[in-house]
């Protein structure tokens, strides 16, 4: 290390680390990893979504070459099923998780059933097909809100009509008075569809047993891996948390999907116990698709009140969310608190009702997928005030305005349960987005192509979300069954070289780069100096991983804490080999000076040869230079934005062009402006697919239509269009970086953003609401009332 | 089973395939390659792009059989004697990749498309991609970065586009 000055890496939009192994073809993905004598997993699923088992007959399939074993659910009645973790709204004795097989009944499709393990994963396939599973099919019910009604088929004798929770927020009364007495009241039944994650990567599992020490080492593409130690280890397999490692590899996105504790995770780790050898197993696409966690599944009706002037009075919500066949990890949670809790988005409503009746139904488990419940939110409320200026013939852009939460008004308690919004200034983001889209001239171009009879939408969406949920103490009063904080540990070798460890971890966020620049500044060092160590529970701090856009605010924060910790034990060792007092040290530019006497200091890295080497240190003083923060953040961040986006449609053929997207974001201060574009360009194509292409369908007998990439239609290059991004700056002042979150937001934006346009550009043709996604074929009958 | 000699990376293997053994389960089970990915079933997704005898193919559709005698270009061969190939300083330079498990198959495929139009227009770049799914990017930046490489092999001067 050197005691020059060092050029500030924070708001400098460098390349990213992590990208050199990646574009030459050295990334490390879970597939990519072999140890010695592994064998192979394949998973036999259920063909129905409801049924009972009979029997299964596995002897042709343990008896083919190559066949090492053959497992079904009976065998692992020894562990316990999964568990979940976020129970939000109370309930207890409904609490239906799944277990790594299953026993008796299958409700979903592609529900595994047996398991084949094999010396390769082609043997491991063939011999799926020689298992004979005797079934008894019963009725099926896959809708959230028919799964609630009279005669609907049951799927846990724990759970009558299906019913995981009713959860409630918001003044029932006031609500409905408002609604009653309002002038003008809009209403509408408005779909979330499903989706899926489809992260490039699929999930998987290897894992190895140490029959001499009876430890586990797991390697699982996850986003949270001290999570899934705590999870299998102290709830699944009951033995000591110590007894397991989990190693997430590069993880190739995950978009949520990959937060949870997954079957495949459980019968590796019993079967590598089991057969005394490494037991791997990854999905295949349609494997991801059918078993897997989906997102989003909501149904809603929805009324908005309001004045002829365009204040809104009231909002009342009643949505049906379908958790699928049984609980997934954090599952109840994303339907009621990160949904419910921030249903007013952008806009101070002074009466508000919200019933949220989660539910089970013969599908795929539903949990977190980008954004996990504030994209739920934001399209409600985005779509119901477009219908509401719509009804009124006001701008969009004004009813929104004249309804923001004032920003005076901040930090603004929204009056359902989420600690106050931290911050925002929500009317300069909107006129940013205004001003770059060239909104009036749109407005004026709109008119003149009508009378030409062509169609020209323009939607604008303007969001809030939280981010970095969190304190504890407030998520545990939601049900939240553990910590929210996040570590890291700071070390300074002795050549002066910086390790940092982390519970946080990247699935494409390039955080790497993004806390080694942090850490670069707050220590003054090179950022080349600074090594940021992740995602293996050896050598990591307990740490509650990267999920809802938490990385940076939370985990970035607690390396900010442990480097100014780090500093001031600097001082102290600076004073002491200078004689000096160490309150009047000062820490700048690399070096440890006595105020008043710059001459008199110390280069940092010269402090951190003398600690590391530790021979004299002040009495008091322990050797080297090791903080640990743990940090639990005083309140959430909300970022905010607006996006305008401006398309075509073709009433021949239904056809959606999307001419522009125009996106003003505010995220708090950006630390690599780069990847926070990177970030919010994923999240808006996200969001757009959700509009316009992607629908995760099942029929009523429970059968993925979906089930491929063939059937879901994740965008390509061709179906999406450049974005144009741009910023206001409202630094969160919950963190002392200012920052707030860019992984979701995009997502959060988006959806609605684009259909609102839509919906604008076929309002010549009486269209007040259309469900996602508008594909060709809806937009096409519309055209043709 | 089946004898086969193919070229990989300018490098001669001559192998023992199943006839049923697809090329991409070659390359990553037998050589050891795994910068090429599978990440779906039904050749929608592109993870699994290499080169063969010139032309970009899809390896999770293409048997190794059918590969005997063929020069196969792999992510792994791109970089000639420790410098980057243009797509991959470009995918780096401007940000065109983030999970990184599709980037291969997209630079693969990106090459091929470079090899046939060195002077694309962005919509040619995204309509000779659409074979090749990426998740993360919304493809905004990897078109950029496939127009940094075209720009770099034409031997113009390039950087970054400003963020």
């Amino acid at each position: 290390m050197t005691s020059e000055t060092t050029t500030p890496m924070i708001g400098r939009a460098i390349k990213r680390r992590e990208d050199p192994k990646l574009i030459t073809g050295q990334g490390n993905f879970l597939d990519d990893v072999k140890l010695n004598g592994m064998t192979h997993a394949a998973v036999l699923r259920s063909p129905y979504a409801h049924a009972r088992i009979l029997s299964i007959d596995t002897q042709k399939a343990a008896a083919l070459p190559g066949v090492v074993a053959v497992f079904v659910g009976k065998d692992l009645l020894d562990v316990n099923p999964l568990p979940c973790a976020w129970p939000a709204g109370g309930f207890k004795n409904n609490m239906n998780t799944p277990r790594a097989m299953a026993v008796d009944v299958v409700r979903f499709v592609g529900e595994a059933v047996a398991v084949v393990i094999a010396e390769d994963r082609f043997i491991a396939r063939d011999a799926i097909d020689l298992i004979d599973v005797d079934y008894e099919p019963l009725a099926v019910v896959v809708d959230p809100e028919k799964a609630t009604q009279p005669g609907a088929p049951q799927l846990h004798e724990n759970a009558p009509n299906n019913v995981v929770v009713e959860w409630s927020a918001g003044n029932r009364e006031g609500t409905n008075r408002a609604v009653a007495s309002a002038d003008v009241v809009v209403k509408e039944r408005i779909i979330n569809q499903r989706l899926m994650a489809t992260p490039m990567e699929t999930r998987g599992s290897i894992a190895r047993y140490e029959s001499s020490t009876n430890e586990f080492t797991l390697w699982t593409s996850s986003q949270a891996p001290h999570v899934m130690r705590l999870l299998l280890t102290a709830f699944v397999f009951g033995i000591p948390e110590t007894k397991l490692r989990v190693i997430a590899p590069n993880v190739g996105g995950g978009f949520g999907q990959k937060i949870f504790v997954y079957p495949d995770m459980v019968f590796c780790m019993w079967i590598s116990r089991k057969i005394g050898r490494p037991v791997k197993f990854v999905e295949d696409r349609s494997e991801n698709f059918k078993s897997s966690t989906h997102g989003r599944d909501h149904v809603t009706d929805v009324e908005l009140s309001g004045t002829r002037d365009g204040h809104i009075t009231g909002l009342r919500v009643k949505t049906y969310a379908g958790l699928g066949a049984y609980l997934s990890t954090i599952a109840p949670g994303v339907a009621t608190t990160l949904y419910g809790r921030i249903i007013t988005g952008v806009y101070k409503i002074p009466n508000v009702s919200i019933d949220v009746i989660a539910t089970y139904t013969n599908t795929a488990m539903v949990d977190a997928y980008r954004g996990a419940g504030r994209p739920e939110a934001s399209y409600l409320i985005e779509r119901i005030v477009d219908r509401f200026a719509a009804e009124l013939g006001m701008d969009p852009a004004e009813v929104r305005r004249r309804n923001f939460i004032p920003p005076t008004e901040f930090p603004y308690d929204n009056g359902l349960g989420l600690l106050p919004y931290d911050s925002g200034n929500y009317a300069p983001a909107l006129d940013k987005a205004l001003a770059n889209v060239g909104y009036a001239d749109l407005r004026k171009e709109q008119a003149t192509l009508r009378a030409q009879g062509r169609y020209l939408g323009i939607g604008i969406s303007s969001y809030v979300e939280i981010c970095g949920v969190a304190p504890t103490a407030w998520a545990n009063g939601q049900g939240w069954g553990a910590g929210l904080w996040e570590s890291a540990n700071v070390r300074i070798h002795l050549t002066g070289q910086v390790v940092v460890t982390t519970g946080s971890l990247p699935h494409g966020q390039g955080v790497e780069t993004t806390f080694a620049q942090i850490v670069a500044d707050e220590l003054g060092v090179p950022y080349d100096s600074v090594l940021i160590e992740h995602s293996d529970t050896a050598g990591t701090p307990f740490g509650y991983g990267t999920y809802g856009s938490r990385s940076l605010a939370v985990g970035g924060t607690a390396m900010v804490k442990s480097a100014r910790k780090i500093k001031e034990k600097a001082k102290r060792l600076a004073a002491h080999l200078l004689e000096a007092n160490p309150e009047d040290m000062i820490f700048a530019d690399g070096k440890i000076s006595v105020k008043g006497s710059p001459d008199k200091s110390k280069t940092f890295g010269e402090i951190a040869l003398y600690a590391s080497v530790g021979a004299s240190m002040p009495d008091g003083e322990e050797p080297f230079l090791d903080e640990t923060t743990y940090y639990d953040p005083p309140n959430c961040t909300f970022p905010f934005g607006t996006h305008i986006s401006v398309v075509e449609v073709f009433p021949d053929t239904g056809a959606v062009e999307v001419k522009r997207y125009v996106a003003v974001d505010d995220v708090g201060n950006i630390i690599n402006p780069r990847i926070v574009h990177g970030q919010l360009h994923g999240g808006i194509a996200q969001g757009m697919a959700q509009a316009l292409f992607e629908n995760a369908v099942y029929d009523d007998n429970g059968q993925l239509l979906a089930g491929t990439l063939m059937d879901y239609a994740i965008p390509n290059a061709g179906m999406l269009p450049d974005f144009e991004i741009s910023h206001t700056v409202t630094p969160s002042p919950v963190n002392p970086l200012g920052v707030k979150g860019a992984g979701e937001a995009g997502t959060i934006g988006s959806a609605q953003c684009i259909m609102n346009a839509v919906i604008d550009a076929l309002s010549p043709f009486g269209v007040r609401h259309m469900q996602m996604p508008a594909t060709p074929e809806k937009i096409w009958h519309a055209t043709r009332g | 089973m089946a004898r086969i000699t193919v070229t990989v990376n300018g490098k001669s293997h001559t192998s023992d395939v199943e006839d049923r053994t697809l090329l991409v389960h070659y390359l990553r089970e037998q050589l050891s390659l795994t910068g090429t990915h599978i990440g779906c079933d039904t050749s929608q997704c592109g993870a699994c792009v290499v080169v063969v005898d010139g032309q970009s193919v899809k390896s999770c559709t293409t048997l190794a059989a059918r590969c005997d005698h063929a020069h196969v270009t792999t992510i792994e061969g791109l970089a000639q004697e420790g410098n980057l190939h243009p797509l991959q300083e470009g995918f780096w330079e401007c940000h065109g990749l983030q999970c990184g498990f599709c980037t291969p198959g997209m630079i693969m495929s990106a090459y091929d498309l470079l090899q046939q139009n060195p002077n694309p227009s962005d919509d040619e770049v995204r309509h000779g991609l659409e074979g090749n799914l990426c998740r993360c990017t919304g493809y905004h930046n990897i078109v950029r970065a496939v127009q940094y490489a075209a720009a770099k092999m034409r031997g113009e001067e390039v950087s970054a586009p400003n963020v």
